[in-house]
């Protein structure tokens, strides 16, 4: 018996097997937006053919990740801003996995923010999704790095003074070779995005916006949105870095002057992903680490290193 | 003080080669047949600054740099500033030769460099008078001079190495030999050219002195490691095959290591943005099945707190290491100091479940890795080595066949596939990785990609499918059964001299207890001490966690009083042994130092003495005493 044979089977994925069948109803209030990235996903599974024991979703804390806890893959469900690092490694140590990583914008642009520009720089194939709320939703309705200058909570009574980040412009910047939005009101193009963004051979960033209507209440939620690939309006070159940035500005921009603009900004195929540049390197093997366990092959033995020494 | 070993000195500036040209010293030396231990110490500088090594050889074993040394090779600070700024940073080309002679043994060889040290500066120190008063013998050399006719100034050092040669009697061609390993070319010509003139030159002269390099005969092939290399071939062979870090000094050393080693064993090394991603990429190659390390020094490693709990609550085998120096915060880097004990054992929110050891030498390095690799990939859990600076960059002589073992293709306890199937599993499928009842408390595990494995895993407690639970009665029993671990651990490890060891006579009046990297220093004092005619045992404790209770307990209980000898100011460990132990106070003293120097045997060998008589002074101005409370 191989030892990951969940992997690459060949056969139809129902969506549904990626419900846990264990007690979890997920938590989340009515409404709110997350139940619309979980839908996506499950759905994007069955359309790609993954099955869920091929599958490893890692999360941060927050609202948002409890995701893999509603979500029948393998999971773990980690720290507040740490699922990248948590998820590289995974998908390093054994490449045949398909690895998503999750997380809200206060876990992934706040204080796991480092690691999304280092993981979109290394371009580790993965796919990282962020649900942006623009508040910090667990915590019970702080501000977030994506909340709109002037926004007032709790801890900025007297209103936001700093201007929100661009997730996506960082993104691109930083060196992610996918980047793109998506809204919970939007559920066939979040499936179609979530399944490319899966089947990206890269890191590929999606920036989802998800209402929270617990607590941020005056946030829109997020209708009318547009479609970029699907209007007349915006016209510009997804492979294109130049236009990519240009057109995610506008997007970023626009974003808090009420107007949605959603779709993919950038895609750049053909760079290898890190992993397998490692590869060509001959700093990373093939296979899954954890296989030549099981094999029991030959095993090099540190003594011809320290032969060196004598 | 054995009279029949030579400490050689070589000192200069950061940046001058000394590290380079001390490692073949030692090197050589081993190979001529002697046991070999060098001892470090450098400023927190790249260039410049005051930097010395020191290469003590025996025909007996040795466990540690000794007292004092016996002969010096004063380079001259080539990186030295101009004298100019001597109020702040004095006469640093001068500091080779007058920042070490207050250490230099009776009888003692001096060869400093004629060709940098001004003459009137070399006055100034009166070396003359203290020459004639202890009976140092001088050997002034233009070593800049011969390397600058042969090669370039940098040569200065191969030209004091052909220097000690002639002057101690060590055949030139190991130099040689161990040059034409490392450089080729016109390099290495000129570097012949250097020694061979320095030899040459200096046996046309007339010896004063009477110091020899002892001979001597080590059994089978032998290799010059250092604590470092002891961990990374440890891990190796126990079958690491992840490593994420961050450079910080002195866990650097380690992770250069296996960076460049692991991919050659099919293994992945990478450098990533900070402490706490090193940690988490370890936990996440840890959560597919690989066995993963990470590690940092002081700062780096409060860093990883967090994904060190998270290793914990969710169980994730994981190995990391602490490389101390001292502290807090960024301290002195380049200093050791054993002051992060209770850091490593509490950092971190909840009851911890880890394991923590601290190897003694660089063969302890390398069976407690593997011990550490162990128990996390049997038990789930994070196992720690703590180690520190001392130990980082201390070579020693190590027998090749030490290494000559197994190595350890084992999952720990990942089911196969066929094991997963047999496994508990609920209702709808999902398999049972947090079983509340399972057998010395270790769950059964699966990893991601392997059939009928799927689960959930958390920093959040969880119930038996891995599923986030606050349910009172759940709680309780996964606490307990991670708890329970600890038990089967301290059983499993209970017996290991490594990890334990006593030194001395069985019915000894005194002890003297040490954690760590000191444990080569206490025992060698402890024997000077019975060889004096005292009574006096030692324990030298490498497993802190689970706590080694039943033999510290007798090990205090059979002698009348105990030394608690450790590097820090507020006796760390003695606290530990009071607080597992919950006794004892009457009887435990502590011997500190914390000054960035690590311990010399006739420090231990005068507190002692002083408990003995009595009397409760520190042996001198670099050491605190600290009288046990009955006092
Ligand atoms: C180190 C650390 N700091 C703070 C917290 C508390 N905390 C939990 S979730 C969260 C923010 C949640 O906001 P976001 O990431 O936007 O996710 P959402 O809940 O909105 O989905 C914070 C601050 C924590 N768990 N860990
Ligand atoms: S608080 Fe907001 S983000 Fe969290 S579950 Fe409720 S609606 Fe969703």
């Amino acid at each position: 018996m191989s030892t990951f044979s969940a992997i690459d089977q060949d056969r139809e994925i129902d969506r549904e097997e990626f419900t846990p069948g264990v007690e979890p109803q997920p938590t989340w209030c009515p409404g709110c937006g997350d139940f619309a990235v979980l839908k996506a996903l499950k759905g994007a599974m069955a359309d790609i053919g993954r099955s869920p024991e091929e599958v490893l979703t890692v999360t941060g804390i927050g609202c948002s990740s409890k995701l893999n806890s509603y979500f029948g893959s393998y999971g773990f469900h980690t720290i507040h801003g740490r699922p990248l690092p948590v998820a590289r490694a995974a998908k390093l140590a054994n490449p045949d996995l398909e690895v998503v990583a999750a997380g809200g914008d206060g876990d992934g642009y706040g204080i796991g923010a480092n690691h999304f520009l280092h993981s979109a720089r290394e371009n580790h194939d993965m796919t990282y999704i962020v649900f942006n709320n623009e508040i910090f939703g667990l915590t019970k309705g702080q501000t977030s790095p994506t909340s709109p200058m002037g926004h007032t909570s709790k801890t900025q009574p007297s209103g936001n003074a700093k201007s929100p980040i661009r997730p996506l412009s960082l993104a691109l910047t930083a060196g992610a070779t996918y980047v793109a939005r998506t809204a919970a009101t939007n559920p066939r193009q979040a499936q179609e995005i979530v399944a490319e963004a899966i089947e990206h051979d890269g890191f590929a960033h999606i920036d989802f916006l998800t209402q929270c209507p617990t607590w941020n209440k005056d946030a829109k939620s997020y209708v009318p949105y547009t479609d970029v690939q699907d209007s007349d309006e915006y016209d510009f070159d997804v492979s294109d870095h130049g236009e990519a940035n240009a057109m995610m500005r506008t997007v970023e921009d626009k974003l808090y002057e009420g107007e949605i603009l959603t779709g993919r900004f950038y895609v750049e195929d053909g760079r290898p992903s890190y992993g397998q540049k490692k590869r060509e390197q001959g700093e990373m093997p093939a296979e899954p680490l954890a296989q030549r366990y099981f094999e029991d092959g030959e095993w090099e033995r540190s003594i011809d290193f320290v032969k060196k020494h004598t | 003080m054995t009279q029949d070993d030579l400490v050689w000195r070589i000192a200069g500036g950061s940046g001058d080669g000394i590290d380079s040209t001390s490692r073949n010293f030692a090197k050589a030396l081993m190979r001529a047949g002697l046991h070999v231990f060098t001892h470090r110490h450098y400023p927190s500088r790249i260039r410049g600054g005051h930097t010395y090594v020191e290469v003590r050889a025996s025909d007996e074993p040795v466990r540690s740099r000794g007292d004092g040394y016996n002969v010096l090779l004063a380079l001259g600070d080539s990186f030295a500033r101009s004298t100019e700024d001597e109020a702040y940073y004095g006469n640093e080309k001068l500091k080779p030769l007058a920042e070490n002679l207050d250490e230099l043994r009776e009888g003692g060889i001096v060869i400093y460099d004629e060709g940098m040290l001004d003459e009137d500066d070399v006055a100034d120190l009166d070396l003359e008078t203290r020459a004639e008063e202890n009976d140092w013998h001088l050997y002034p050399t233009d070593l800049r001079g011969i390397a600058r006719e042969h090669g370039r100034d940098v040569m200065r050092n191969t030209a004091g190495v052909g220097v000690t040669a002639a002057l101690l009697g060590i055949d030139p061609s190991y130099f040689e030999t161990l040059m034409g390993e490392s450089m080729d070319g016109d390099i290495l010509d000129a570097n012949l050219d250097v020694l061979s003139d320095a030899y040459e030159q200096t046996q046309e002269w007339e010896f004063t002195h009477d110091l020899e390099v002892p001979d001597g005969e080590t059994e089978g092939e032998q290799a010059l490691l250092n604590g470092s290399q002891g961990i990374a071939y440890g891990a190796i062979d126990e079958g690491c095959r992840f490593i994420a870090g961050y450079p910080m000094t002195p866990w650097t050393e380690v992770f250069s290591i296996m960076s460049k080693h692991l991919p050659k064993v099919g293994g992945i090394a990478e450098q990533v943005e900070d402490e706490i991603a090193a940690a988490a990429l370890a936990l996440g190659a840890s959560h597919t099945g690989a066995k993963a390390m990470s590690g940092s020094s002081g700062g780096g490693f409060s860093l990883m707190s967090e994904p060190l709990g998270l290793a914990e609550m969710s169980e994730t085998p994981v190995v990391l290491l602490e490389a101390q120096r001292a502290g807090p915060s960024t301290g002195m880097p380049t200093k050791p100091e054993q002051s992060d004990l209770e850091h490593v054992l509490y950092t971190s929110q909840g009851d911890s479940t880890r394991v923590v050891f601290a190897p003694a030498n660089a063969e302890e390095c390398y069976e407690q890795t593997r011990r550490a690799f162990e128990v996390a990939y049997e038990y789930q859990l994070p196992a720690i080595i703590m180690y520190d600076q001392k130990l980082e960059g201390e070579l020693r002589n190590v027998p090749v066949e030490f290494f000559d073992r197994e190595t350890h293709p084992d999952p720990g306890t990942i089911l196969s596939e066929d094991e997963i199937a047999e496994a508990a599993h609920h209702a709808s499928g999902t398999f049972a990785r947090f079983k509340r009842d399972a057998e010395k408390g270790i769950s059964p595990r699966s990893v991601p990609g392997q059939k009928g494995g799927r689960h959930l895993t958390s920093g959040n407690e969880t119930n038996e499918w891995g599923h986030i639970c606050e349910d009172p009665e759940n709680r309780k029993d996964q606490v307990d059964r991670r708890f329970s671990k600890f038990e089967h651990i301290a059983e499993d490890l209970a017996g290991d001299e490594s990890l334990v060891t006593r030194h001395g006579p069985a019915d000894a009046d005194y002890g003297v207890i040490t954690w760590g990297s000191q444990q080569g220093t206490v025992f060698e004092a402890v024997d000077r001490l019975n060889a004096d005619g005292q009574s006096v045992a030692a324990l030298g404790v490498s497993q802190i966690k689970p706590f080694p209770a039943p033999e510290i307990e007798a090990f205090i209980e059979g002698v009348d009083e105990v030394v608690v000898v450790e590097m820090n100011a507020s006796g760390q460990f003695k606290g530990l042994v009071q607080k597992e132990l919950g006794a004892y106070g009457e009887k435990l003293s502590s011997l500190l130092k914390y000054n960035g120097n690590p311990f010399e045997p006739r420090e231990i060998v005068e507190a002692v003495e002083n408990t003995a008589a009595g009397d409760r002074d520190a042996p001198d101005d670099a050491t605190t005493f600290v009288p046990a409370t009955g006092d």
